[in-house]
């Protein structure tokens, strides 16, 4: 019955203008939502070229089609056990937007779900709770098919000051 | 008008930027006197152009400016007034004043008033010394005739425009619309002119006018100058009289139109006439102008609307966008159809590929490498001005800086349409204006020294531009007094640069001038001297990838020679290899590389550690300690040195392997992420995978700041 509600949940919110499409992807086991506006293109993974001197959850740089683009491993990001990299695991390529000009990064994580849309007012805010995401991250929360879901700010994520976190040259 | 003006404003300035240049160079001509009449037109047309579009976009400051200088030269080019070195300085003062006034309305500030003020009233001063005495005689008739002026009840105006004056996006109607808002406007159009229907051109002018223009109660006598510049733009595409009209009845019958026409009486229509012809083509142009230039403007609106327009402080060669002869598209596109022909070809090949084709194949790659390298270097040529722009500002330099100094100098120039890119073109400009300044300041003597010298009087700089290689070569010469090599010895020991002893070959000691600080001259002039100039000048060279080489030869002269690769994209890279990753140095870096001894191996104090090479002693930087990857092997005996220079000197880098040797295309790491210490950008090698291209000066620093991780455990290493 639940399911049949949600179906027609989302076929409300497909004509609706108050809603958003949302990528959904697994990490850790929990589940996430980014704006599927930002993501550029989802790709396997391959080889990275590691950089120097960088907080280690830069994974490194790859060569998209012609572009260098930066690597962020979000398992490392945020602190979760490390798990080796296998054939589900994916690189969301997405469009940053910065203070100065956009860039294009890319987030690995263990899998990507589907694409949902979701009313603007069923996204509850994230309560204050110490966890390894930290609230700066997160837009919201919400409900897709009974599972919560939490929304990440790509923006505050990726943005250069947190780039900076562990970066003091080793003197 | 409801027109948005603004996005031409973008163009006008781009023309009137040239315009000034024509200027210029023109006047500088008519100065030394090897200009031929044309010259002087050229100059007046320039002038002009840029008084009626600032007119246009309603830069007063600018056209009543210019007006003033456009009287000049009119008065110059009719012949009125004969060319003087005085008046020629002050024009070309007023250029400078104009170039002013220009930056100014380009970052929309109101323009600084008190030099323009100053250059006008000199203008004027010179304008009214008018010392001939037919100028006096014509002023004494003006005057006269002004005086009758009040009397006359309004002006009759006969205008025939040539045929071709409606090109020129000029409009009848809107003229005399102007002509209707200052008094009472009688129109009678002579239709003789009028072809066939079927023969008429809509585009020429067929018709001619008479018109009675009279003042009335509101707008009261009618200044001529006022009709006059009504027709201002159209001057040279009309025939114009402006008579006052007398209370004679109509005036009609006059030499050109014989044949009276049906009076027609046309009221001045209210209409007006495609908008899009109010810019008139100033024509001055040699090079075809991409059409692309107006949207260009437009698209900089927006880029502009961002960045805040304090921060801009652009001259003519720093806009964004260039000119491209339409040759070298032309040969893009041919290019890039043949590269769509092999693409087509190739993916045939694949539709049903076996073994045996394997022959075709190969040889569709090698076309298809063929076509792409062409490509390549034809897109990079487009990127590519010929350098006469960057040379064109130095015959002012020299005419007034020779001018200050009481000393005759020559200008000579080669090679200016030898071609480099944009980008190295802008940033060589300044370099090139100190090293022609030296030459100027302390290269060329003053004449007698000359003369006692048994030189010429007059001294000769000659700049040089030619290809050579993949590089560009820039030479500038002059035939002064050349470096004082004991002087240069002398200042360096006193500065503790070098000692009696170290008896310095000769190059070494002209090398000498590029260092920071030094200088040899006693007095310093405003120009020179300071000693701040050449290692700025040096350092710029390096970071556009070239260098900076003297020669000299006690009094007969000096050559700097500027070596620059021909664009800034591409560098020779030398692959290496620690461990698992692959870096590349630069080629112009690299010094040497060789074999480790580990006996050459020492500790200054336990923690740097130095390389005996020769009889010196260099750093020893350990890439994967500075880059915190894993070595491939810690037997420091397998590695491999590659001697490095920098910008804080010469260093050692531990690799384990030298792979090949090939040009990278530099990709931005900042882009997409920011600036890494000891990395310039990366590039993208055969296999697809990236690689980091080193910055020795970068990664030197950073060598100096790592603590040493255990430096002594590394001693056993060595051993090991």
């Amino acid at each position: 019955m639940s399911d049949i509600q949600d179906i027609v949940g989302e076929l409300d919110a497909l004509t609706d203008e108050n809603a958003e499409q949302y990528l959904t992807f697994v990490l850790a086991g929990e589940e996430y939502a980014i704006d599927v506006l930002r993501v550029r293109e989802i790709k396997g993974w391959d080889k990275v070229t590691t950089l120097p001197r960088t907080p280690d959850y830069l994974q490194g740089v790859i060569n998209l089609r012609g572009t260098i683009v930066p690597i962020v491993d979000l398992r490392k990001r945020f602190n979760l056990p490390e798990i080796a990299y296998g054939p589900t695991t994916v690189v969301i390529v997405l469009k940053v937007f910065g203070e100065e000009h956009d860039r294009i990064m890319g987030i690995i994580v263990d899998a990507v779900s589907d694409v949902h849309n979701l009313k603007y007012d069923s996204i509850r805010p994230a309560p204050e709770m110490k966890g390894y995401v930290d609230n700066r991250f997160v837009n919201g929360l919400a409900t897709i098919n009974n599972k919560m879901v939490v929304l990440m700010d790509i923006d505050a994520l990726m943005s250069s000051a947190e780039m900076d976190e562990v970066e003091q040259p080793a003197a | 008008m409801s027109i948005d003006l603004s996005q031409f404003k973008q163009s006008f300035l781009e023309e009137s930027d040239e315009g000034l240049d024509v200027l210029e160079s023109g006047l500088l001509a008519l100065d030394s006197g090897t200009a031929d009449d044309e010259v002087i037109h050229a100059v007046f047309r320039a002038a002009h152009s840029i008084k009626g579009g600032a007119g246009t976009f309603s830069l007063t400051e600018i056209a009543s400016f210019t007006h003033v200088m456009e009287t000049l030269l009119d008065e110059m080019r009719d012949g009125r007034r004969a060319i003087s070195k005085e008046a020629i300085n002050v024009l070309l003062n007023s250029v400078d004043v104009l170039r002013e006034l220009l930056d100014a309305a380009r970052d929309d500030v109101p323009p600084e008033m008190s030099r323009v003020n100053e250059i006008q009233a000199k203008l004027e001063a010179v304008l009214n010394a008018g010392n001939n005495q037919a100028t006096e005689d014509k002023q004494e008739a003006e005057t006269e005739s002004e005086q009758q002026e009040p009397e006359a009840d309004g002006w009759v105006i006969k205008f025939h425009p040539h045929e071709h004056m409606l090109r020129t996006g000029n409009d009848t109607v809107r003229m005399f619309k102007e002509l209707a808002a200052l008094g009472d406007l009688e129109n009678r159009v002579n239709l003789s002119g009028l072809p066939e229907f079927e023969h008429m051109d809509p585009e020429l002018s067929y018709l001619s006018w008479i018109l009675h223009l009279k003042k009335n109660e509101q707008q009261g006598a009618i200044d001529k100058a006022v009709i006059e510049e009504i027709f201002e733009w159209v001057e040279d595409d009309c025939d114009l009289s402006i008579e006052p009209l007398t209370s004679e009845p109509d005036d009609t019958s006059t030499s050109e139109q014989n044949d009276s026409p049906q009076p027609a009486e046309i009221p001045v229509s209210e209409t007006i006439t495609a908008a899009d012809n109010v810019i008139p083509i100033t024509g001055e142009s040699d090079a075809q102008t991409v059409p692309s230039k107006v949207p260009a403007a437009g698209v900089q609106q927006p880029a502009e609307a961002q960045q805040k327009s304090s921060t801009r402080k652009k001259k003519a060669t720093e806009t964004g966008s260039i000119r491209v002869g339409t040759d070298k598209i032309d040969t893009l596109i041919n290019m890039v159809g043949e590269l769509v022909i092999t693409q087509s070809m190739l993916s045939q090949m694949g539709e049903d590929f076996s073994m045996d084709k394997i022959e075709d194949l190969r040889e569709g790659l090698a076309q298809l490498e063929r076509n792409t390298r062409e490509l390549q270097e034809s897109v990079m040529r487009i990127r590519m001005l010929p350098i006469s722009s960057s040379f064109q500002r130095f015959p002012r330099l020299v005419h007034d800086l020779g001018q200050k100094m009481n000393k005759k100098i020559e200008l000579k120039m080669f090679g200016e349409q030898t071609e480099l890119d944009k980008t190295v073109m802008e940033k060589i400009g300044d370099p090139l204006v100190h090293l022609v300044r030296n030459s100027l300041d302390h290269g060329i003597e003053d004449p007698q020294t000359r003369l006692a010298a048994g030189k010429s009087e007059t001294g000769t700089i000659t700049l040089n531009a030619y290809h050579q290689g993949g590089f560009i070569i820039i030479e500038i010469s002059d035939d002064g007094a050349g470096l004082p090599r004991d002087k240069l010895l002398n200042k360096a020991i006193e500065k503790g640069l070098v000692t009696e002893q170290d008896n310095l070959p000769d190059e070494k000691i002209y090398d000498l001038i590029f260092h920071p600080g030094f200088s040899t001259v006693d007095q310093i002039s405003d120009i020179s001297g300071r000693g701040v100039g050449m290692d700025v000048v040096r350092k710029n060279i390096k970071e556009l990838g070239g260098n900076v080489d003297v020669r000299t030869e006690e009094g007969r002269g000096t050559t700097f020679t500027i070596r620059l690769p021909l664009t800034l994209a591409i560098l020779d890279g030398q692959l290496v290899k620690v461990g698992n990753e692959t870096y590349i140095i630069p080629l112009v870096s690299i010094i040497e590389s060789l074999e480790i001894e580990t006996d050459n191996i020492n500790t200054i104090a336990g923690t740097t550690e130095v390389y005996k090479m020769r009889d010196k002693y260099i750093p020893l930087v350990r890439l994967y300690e500075v880059f915190d990857v894993q070595p491939g092997t810690h037997r420091l005996q397998d590695c491999l040195l590659v001697v490095v220079e920098g910008d804080g000197g010469k260093a050692g880098i531990l690799v384990d392997d030298l792979l090949s040797q090939q040009q990278v295309v530099i990709k931005s790491l900042e882009t997409n992420y920011k600036r890494i210490q000891g990395v310039s950008g990366a590039t993208i090698l055969g296999d697809g995978t990236v690689a980091l291209i080193l910055d020795m000066s970068g990664l030197l620093t950073l060598a100096k700041e790592i603590e040493p991780v255990q430096n002594y455990q590394n001693q056993t290493y060595a051993n090991g």
